[in-house]
């Protein structure tokens, strides 16, 4: 049994779960699911300043703090206890494309060329870090949610400006990886 | 004459802070903690699928917008087709919440932001690798040079705030 839990999920499973997160919240107490919303609130709760965007009762909110942060802890126990021992498999094809960037794909989740505290504090570092941080916490707000409260709760409930949404994602993350993303990687 | 708090169960509407985007539509009020744990729970398992299915790789995201592997679309499509099933069988049965409360579903206006913002966001999901909660569970999965990413993504969110009125809609 724990090794079925231990290698890696199918798609379908995984697909189904996650969309099963949607009546989950929804009958457990009318809960919408949406992640990003979760920063919104953090900043409503800590530095609100005074910005009429957060100025709002945050506590009615909190289920939100809640869910993202057993996230955390969902992603914490899976690592120490769930984990696939075997090094994580990927495509081929990316493998090789990522190589000519000269990222080597190594074994865990993220490359650790990458995603280490010694590029903290270099161009590469600002660029995935705070840059990339930045445009993901600005750009959800700004469209109004991202992949789980556009993509997954927006199209299930069948709302057209979350198809559009969803597709600005897409466009958005195939500019990067096949436009600006070579570029960057000769800084 | 003064309704007592029960007549208003049904056609009470719950303010909302402008905008939100994942509202709390619950009528009744629940206690901080012992409440809230379920929601906590739900978040546990949702965080232990996205590492179990790899949705929080870096190199999956990367598969993703280089069409090298079906595993994202395959993810993200299943989620979108049970939980279109769900919503249909809620709304036809009219199924009520733990509570005994009417599930709400709201309608979503059409803003200039959900493209703008939307490509924005996809440039950053592209380089982060991570969309909101998959940030969460890569902090939890020990990668903990993340939280800086996080921190960033609050920093974008509370700049959206302040300038919000400035942008286009």
């Amino acid at each position: 049994m724990l090794e079925t839990i231990q290698q890696p999920w199918p798609w379908y499973v995984a697909g189904a779960l996650i969309g099963l997160t949607v009546p989950a919240l929804l009958l457990l107490g009318n809960k919408h699911f949406g992640v990003s919303s979760s920063l919104r609130h953090i900043c409503a709760a800590c530095i609100p300043g005074n910005i009429s965007f957060f100025k709002y009762d945050w506590k009615k909110e909190v289920w939100n703090l809640f869910f993202v942060a057993g996230v955390l802890f969902g992603g914490l126990i899976a690592t120490q206890w769930l984990s696939n021992p075997a090094p994580i498999v990927v495509s081929e094809k990316t493998v090789a494309a990522l190589q000519v960037l000269n990222i080597e794909t190594d074994n865990q989740l993220m490359p650790a060329s990458i995603f280490s505290f010694n590029n903290l504090f270099t161009i590469r570092g600002l660029l995935f870090f705070v840059v990339g941080g930045f445009m993901v916490g600005f750009g959800t707000r700004y469209a109004g949610g991202c992949t789980s409260g556009h993509a997954i709760m927006g199209l299930s409930n069948l709302q057209w400006p979350s198809l559009v949404a969803t597709c600005c994602f897409m466009v958005g993350g195939f500019v990067m990886v096949h436009l600006i993303f070579p570029w960057l990687m000769t800084l | 004459m003064q309704k007592t708090k029960d007549e208003f169960v049904d056609t009470q509407v719950v303010q909302h802070p402008i905008e939100c985007e994942a509202p709390n539509d619950q009528v009744a009020n629940e206690p901080l903690i012992s409440a809230n744990i379920k929601y906590m729970v739900v978040g546990i398992l949702f965080g232990i699928v996205f590492v179990k299915a790899e949705i929080i790789s870096w190199y999956r995201i990367q598969e993703m917008f280089r069409l090298h592997s079906f595993h994202m679309y395959g993810v993200i499509g299943t989620a979108v087709v049970v939980g279109l099933i769900s919503v249909l069988l809620i709304k036809r049965f009219s199924i009520k919440t733990m509570q005994g409360e009417k599930v709400v579903f709201h309608d979503k206006t059409f803003h200039w932001g959900n493209v703008i913002g939307g490509l924005m966001f996809g440039l950053g999901w592209a380089i982060t690798g991570a969309c909101p909660g998959p940030l969460f569970a890569q902090i939890g999965s020990g990668f903990l040079v993340v939280i800086v990413t996080l921190l960033s993504a609050i920093a974008g969110t509370w700049v959206y705030g302040l300038l919000r009125d400035k942008l286009p809609h």
